[in-house]
């Protein structure tokens, strides 16, 4: 219990770090905006169907979160503070709040930008909840997966291109899975018709956080 | 509660390159160090190791507590650290930082406790400015009030009195003289001044 309520904390005090820089937040928004506006004029003249934009949607998403998330370590590193959170947090706290910090940071991006990309190329899904679904759990996932390479690069010198790298072939399995529950969405309003793909979403986020969650001390103290 | 630590053969290495070799010391309640070398030698290496920050290459620390001997990685909490290289949170206040440390060391109303140490190095007023906007030496006594606000039972000070003024270094010296009473206190420094307050000294050299 101790664990949680400390990893809360580490949460509230990301959170309010991060509405005072707005860091992460404007990092990951406008990079989702910029690519959202090239991808909008680059395919406007083509009439792309809807199963490339559901494609096209988790590129967006997956890339944007690529540019913000590796900054919750990386600011630790970067503004000397590891050492003094070290010193007062367990280290499975500081993973599993870093991990709520970096799902809630994702959930805001989506809640911008899929009514965007909803908007500006006219894409339209007959499952809504289902759809919502398969969001969350790909946020859980992605968010897992981010926070723990962050964790270990954060160290490096060449955090960006070393996350980017890193985190693809780990995080590749969340955006196939959401393409293929986003591609269903778009003619199929139940639950039982993505049920594949989300309970692969749920099986890939356990999975990370449980393998997180037993490596991070190592990473965290090496 | 009684502490001690028995550090035997410490050596370090980064890579090929040795900082140090075969540190051997104890200390116990009532007692403090110094810990002295010329700059690079590695001070603050053998600090980090102490504190539990990093891991010595060769050689084992054993930390006691009451008797029974504990993990490196539960030492935390009886450990108050100083040093150059442990900064709080700029963007937050001296207060959102302190309320923070404070409930992660499970402090139960810890605010009079604040009040009084920040009080106590000179910064009663300033606690709700963004830590940011302070000086080196306010930043130096706020890191005070951090290392103490969970009274420590060891406290670890690397460069104590760096950025001080007159008055901020005799308030760290009245710190340093409370603390060995009867809890252990570890310096790293080269300042004669403060060297006064280690009752032994442990030479680090490569």
């Amino acid at each position: 219990m101790q664990l949680i309520l400390k990893a809360f904390y580490i949460f509230q005090k990301d959170i309010r770090q991060e509405f005072k820089t707005r860091y992460a937040i404007n990092a990951i928004v406008l990079f989702a905006v910029v690519t959202l506006t090239a991808v909008s004029f680059s395919i406007g003249t083509f009439a792309a169907g809807d199963e490339v934009l559901a494609a096209l949607l988790w590129i967006i998403l997956f890339f944007s979160a690529m540019s913000g998330l590796a900054h919750i370590f990386v600011r630790e590193e970067e503004t000397h503070t590891s050492d003094t959170l070290k010193l007062v947090a367990p280290p499975m706290s500081i993973y599993l709040g870093k991990y709520l910090f970096n799902f809630f940071l994702l959930l805001l991006l989506e809640f911008i930008t899929v009514p965007l990309f909803f908007a500006v190329m006219n894409f339209s899904i007959s499952g809504v909840w289902p759809f919502l679904a398969s969001l969350v759990l790909g946020s859980f996932g992605l968010s897992a997966g981010a926070t723990m390479i962050a964790a270990i690069i954060s160290k490096a010198s060449a955090k960006g291109a070393l996350f980017a790298v890193l985190s693809f072939p780990i995080l590749l399995p969340v955006l196939i899975m959401g393409i293929n529950a986003t591609r269903i969405v778009i003619r199929e309003e139940s639950f039982a018709a993505i049920s594949g793909p989300l309970q692969a979403l749920f099986a890939y986020a356990v999975v990370v956080v449980t393998a997180s969650l037993l490596l991070f001390d190592f990473v965290w103290n090496e | 509660m009684e502490l001690e630590i028995s550090a035997k053969g410490i050596n370090k290495y980064f890579g090929e390159k040795r900082i140090f070799k075969d540190i051997n010391f104890d200390v116990r309640n009532g007692e403090s160090i110094a810990i002295v070398g010329h700059n690079g030698a590695g001070k603050t290496t053998l600090v980090r190791i102490l504190c539990g920050l990093i891991r010595q290459t060769d050689g084992s620390i054993r930390y006691t507590v009451d008797g029974k001997k504990i993990e490196r990685e539960n030492i935390y909490p009886y450990i108050g650290l100083v040093g150059p290289y442990l900064e709080l949170y700029e963007e937050l206040t001296a207060q959102e930082n302190l309320d923070f440390f404070a409930k992660m060391r499970n402090m139960t109303n810890p605010q009079a406790r604040i009040a009084e140490l920040m009080e106590k190095v000179g910064l009663s007023g300033r606690e709700h400015d963004e830590v940011k906007t302070y000086s080196s030496g306010m930043r130096q006594r706020l890191k005070y009030v951090f290392a103490l606000l969970h009274r420590p039972t060891v406290l670890v000070l690397d460069e104590p009195t760096s950025n001080l003024d007159k008055e901020g270094t005799a308030t760290v010296y009245q710190i340093m003289q409370e603390q060995k009473k009867d809890k252990i206190l570890i310096l790293a420094t080269n300042d004669e001044a403060d060297l006064k307050y280690g009752d032994k000294q442990i030479a680090v050299n490569s």
